[in-house]
């Protein structure tokens, strides 16, 4: 059976509109639904994104020919409607909604159902074929509220007056929202980032989301940053890079430090279970109220995901699509 | 159970020593009794309920969860106990604060195997993901957070400033939870008292020779053994042996606690013989077959039978013999010898030397693989706990060297996490290949672990997961105490106590020394 959207190890093809969603090699049209490199490459013909990710594709790759979708705009290619939709996953995510011969398909990208100052919300849109992600599509994946992760980081900055806390967090998405939560939870000081954290930043401040002060750790003596905090992305952790820190708690944001193990192996202190993607209860929650026909999964624990869709009398599909999931986001 | 399980997460994640003693002296201070006694207990292993099977647990989940998404969570996570902590089905994802650790224990002692996997799930159902961790590694019978009862004592013993010795003295006649060391340590109850229990007493330890010569009529010279030091605690009734560290280790070592009936307390050195070994004491890679075996069969202990060569008597009978110099000790050591049995107890020979450059001459010259040097004993001093200046010498054998070629190096641990500080370095075969022969991660300096990182980073030639293969191009000058034959190695031989001694930097790889060279040195 030949459907008019085919998922491809490469990435999903509209074939009315001859586009791919997320293509992992460079199309001539390309939709984009965020700037994470598993889903936003460099080198496409002409890539359909919100004007953020487009800024974040610009800053990652350089310029490219880029058409700017605002939320919500309807446009057309070939015989197809497609609409971007909040997926509250980082700063200028979108899900993409695409109609053609009666037909709705609601392709999530990643996604998220938690509150994040840093993005939209996650839009629930009814459709007939959902297409989501799994990356923490096992029921032992139920993140904690971000607020208490939060108090925790503070907790252990505020009991170690002499040392500082280094917080492993993914470059885009993470790292900015952990410093936004941060405000929100009362914490003004200064935050230092690791060069590697700057440009995006300095990106999200452009699209007017409020980081405080940030200051660049680079070059500075061990005991400027005592009672900081400092913001690296996960790879910084262990490295040397690490060494010019005062006695550092090391501390990583990510969903994988659920798992005892995870964090072990990365030699984390003071695992925080803060993520950017959908926990079970809200990815099968979500397919409960967007309510499919069918359910087709990008990406990650893809077996569990299905079996639960089966088990609930729904229909479901692994598509195994190749080169998602990055170790380090999460 | 909050308090608890956040102190066994704790544990998990710490990775200072002096972090994890931190976490348990807050705790002690901070956390009621009997909780507090029962953490104790749980945390020096002495809290074994083993109320529920692993099945049990996973009976319970299965019949709350679909069983595929169960088994496709473990797979994923690993340990049954923490997937199951997570996977638990619950609204609130909190702990209510009605379940303290005692009301867990009390509960958990209680049950029969039929009644357990009911009242566990009960139980269950008040705690946080945490907290069900601890619970079910409680009710299966191991915690596992990867410390030891000494250290845990010694954490105890922080939290209300005591001297660890002093608590490992009362620690084996104590039931959990301990609530009079708790009363006692904060001063509000006396001493409990050990009497006419087999309790162990602190060992007096060497310091290292560091003079140049000793009067050998001031100080008497035995052979340092290669073995485990053990103390032999007897009532008459009841025979234990106990660690360095104050282990009850009596059952790994069933042998000799029959062997001893007496009523005094005897410091001496374990070892086995076997009939291969021509009956002598053999090296401590036989003895190493017995080590952390909780039970003994007939066969390891008829291959590798154990005996104690004795090197002091503390107490006999009613008589502390401690206070008394060590001439007086060393007579009523000997006349007690007459009543033991000789298949498993002799005594240390004293090393007659006529000077000291004689003495010098005997250390050098032993090529016996159970002797570690020689110890030097005041023949006036009295038996007293931990090192004290100028009463007792250890000096070591000087160690064998050779000259290695570094070939891997892996990422160290804690502090030393960013660092690559472990080494595998190998020798040549006759084929003209490297083979490694050891790994070390110690005895260079700060500024010589960051020269050795460096080299490491630009010499990587492969990466296989944490481990980075170099550029063959290293001379390491590796020091150790001994080398013995080993199946266990490709290159048959293994190293003991092995650290880099020196970076030849001088040296070309090719001169390195040669795997049959090294086997010359076995002892
Ligand atoms: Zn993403
Ligand atoms: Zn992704």
């Amino acid at each position: 059976m030949s459907h008019w959207i085919e998922p491809h190890p490469t990435g999903i093809y509209v074939r009315p509109a001859d586009a791919w969603i997320d293509p992992s090699v460079p199309r001539e049209r390309a939709l984009v639904t965020h700037g994470h490199a598993d889903h936003a490459r460099g080198g496409h013909g002409r890539a359909w994104a919100t004007r953020e990710t487009l800024a974040i594709m610009a800053l990652r790759y350089g310029t490219a020919a880029g058409a700017a979708v605002g939320y919500g705009e309807d446009f057309r290619l070939g015989g197809v409607s497609i609409r971007y939709v909040p997926a509250g996953h980082v700063l200028g995510s979108a899900q993409i909604v695409l109609e053609h011969a009666g037909e709705r398909v609601v392709v999530t990208g990643d996604y998220k159902r938690r509150a994040d100052p840093t993005c939209l919300p996650f839009e629930p849109v009814p459709c007939d074929i959902f297409v989501t992600e799994a990356t923490f599509a096992l029921p032992v994946f139920r993140h904690p509220d971000t607020g208490s992760e939060i108090d925790r980081l503070l907790g252990a900055l505020h009991a170690n007056p002499d040392r500082c806390v280094l917080v492993g967090a993914y470059a885009l998405g993470k790292a900015q929202r952990l410093i936004a939560g941060l405000r929100a939870r009362g914490h003004h000081d200064a935050i230092y980032i690791h060069g590697a954290l700057e440009r995006m930043c300095a990106l999200y401040g452009s699209f007017g989301v409020e980081l405080g002060e940030l200051r660049l750790a680079t070059g500075l003596p061990a005991k400027a940053m005592r009672g900081a905090i400092v913001v690296a992305p996960p790879s910084a952790l262990n490295d040397r890079w690490s060494r010019r820190l005062p006695d550092p708690i090391t501390a990583m944001a990510s969903g994988w430090m659920r798992i005892r193990q995870r964090a072990r192996q990365r030699n984390v202190e003071l695992p925080l279970v803060i993520s950017d993607h959908a926990d079970w209860d809200e990815l099968t929650g979500t397919i409960r109220e967007v309510a499919p026909n069918e359910t087709w999964i990008t990406h990650g624990r893809d077996e569990a995901l299905a079996h639960w869709c089966m088990t609930h009398q729904m229909r479901a599909r692994a598509l195994a699509l190749v080169g998602r999931e990055d170790e380090d986001e999460g | 159970m909050r308090s608890f399980s956040q102190l066994l997460d704790g544990l998990v994640y710490t990775r200072s020593r002096n972090g994890k003693l931190a976490l348990i002296a807050d705790y002690m201070r901070g956390t009621p009794d009997p909780d507090r006694g029962w953490a104790l207990a749980a945390l020096t292993g002495n809290l074994d309920l083993k109320a529920v099977k692993a099945s049990a647990i996973g009976d319970m989940i299965r019949a709350r969860v679909d069983p595929m998404l169960f088994e496709m969570s473990r797979d994923y996570v690993g340990d049954l106990a923490e997937t199951v902590a997570l996977l638990w089905p619950k609204g609130e994802e909190t702990d209510d604060g009605s379940l303290t650790l005692s009301t867990v224990v009390e509960r958990l002692h209680g049950l029969s195997r039929a009644e357990a996997p009911a009242a566990l799930a009960a139980m269950m159902d008040h705690l946080d993901a945490p907290g069900r961790f601890a619970l079910l590694k409680l009710a299966t019978g191991g915690l596992r957070v990867g410390i030891s009862a000494r250290l845990a004592r010694t954490g105890f013993a922080r939290a209300f400033s005591l001297d660890v010795d002093d608590v490992e003295q009362l620690w084996h006649v104590l039931q959990p939870p301990y609530t009079p060391l708790f009363h006692w340590a904060e001063g509000r109850a006396e001493r409990p008292d050990p009497g006419g229990m087999p309790f162990f007493r602190p060992f007096m330890l060497a310091h290292p020779l560091e003079a140049e010569s000793i009067d050998l009529n001031a100080y008497a010279a035995e052979w340092k053994w290669d073995g485990i030091r053990v103390q032999i605690v007897g009532t008459g009734r009841e025979t234990r042996l106990y660690s360095r560290a104050g282990d009850d280790i009596t059952g790994s070592f069933p042998d000799i606690a029959r062997a001893f009936s007496g009523d005094a307390v005897l410091d001496g050195e374990l070892l086995v013989k076997g009939d291969y070994q021509g009956g002598e004491a053999a090296s401590f890679n036989a003895l190493q077959q017995r080590l952390g075996r909780k039970a003994v069969s007939a066969k390891m202990m008829n291959d590798y039978p154990a005996f104690v060569r004795l090197y002091d008597l503390l107490l006999e009978g009613r008589d502390d013999l401690r206070p008394l110099p060590w001439t007086v000790r060393r007579d009523r050591l000997e006349t007690f010898m007459a009543q033991l049995d000789p298949e498993r107890f002799d005594i240390s020979a004293l090393i007659e030397a006529p000077g000291f450059d004689a003495l010098a001459d005997l250390r050098a010259g032993t090529r016996d693989a159970a002797i570690e040097g020689v110890m030097l004993k005041k023949r006036d001093s009295p038996y007293v706990a931990g090192r004290k200046a100028a009463l007792w010498y250890k000096w070591k054998r000087d160690p064998l060297t050779a000259d290695c070629v570094m070939m891997y190096a892996q990422r160290g641990h804690g502090k030393r996490s960013s660092y690559y500080s472990d080494y595998t370095f190998g020798c040549w075969t006759e084929e003209g290949e490297l083979l490694p022969v050891g790994k070390a991660y110690s005895g260079f300096t700060d500024e010589e672990l960051k020269w050795l990182d460096r080299f490491v980073r630009t010499n990587t030639v492969n990466r296989f997961g944490p481990v980075r293969e170099v550029e063959k191009s290293l001379v390491l000058e590796v020091a150790f105490d001994s080398i013995h034959d080993s199946k266990r190695h490709k290159s048959g031989l293994a190293m003991r106590f092995p650290r880099i001694a020196r970076i030849r930097r001088d040296k070309p790889a090719s001169e390195a020394d040669t795997v049959e060279g090294l086997r010359r040195l076995v002892s």
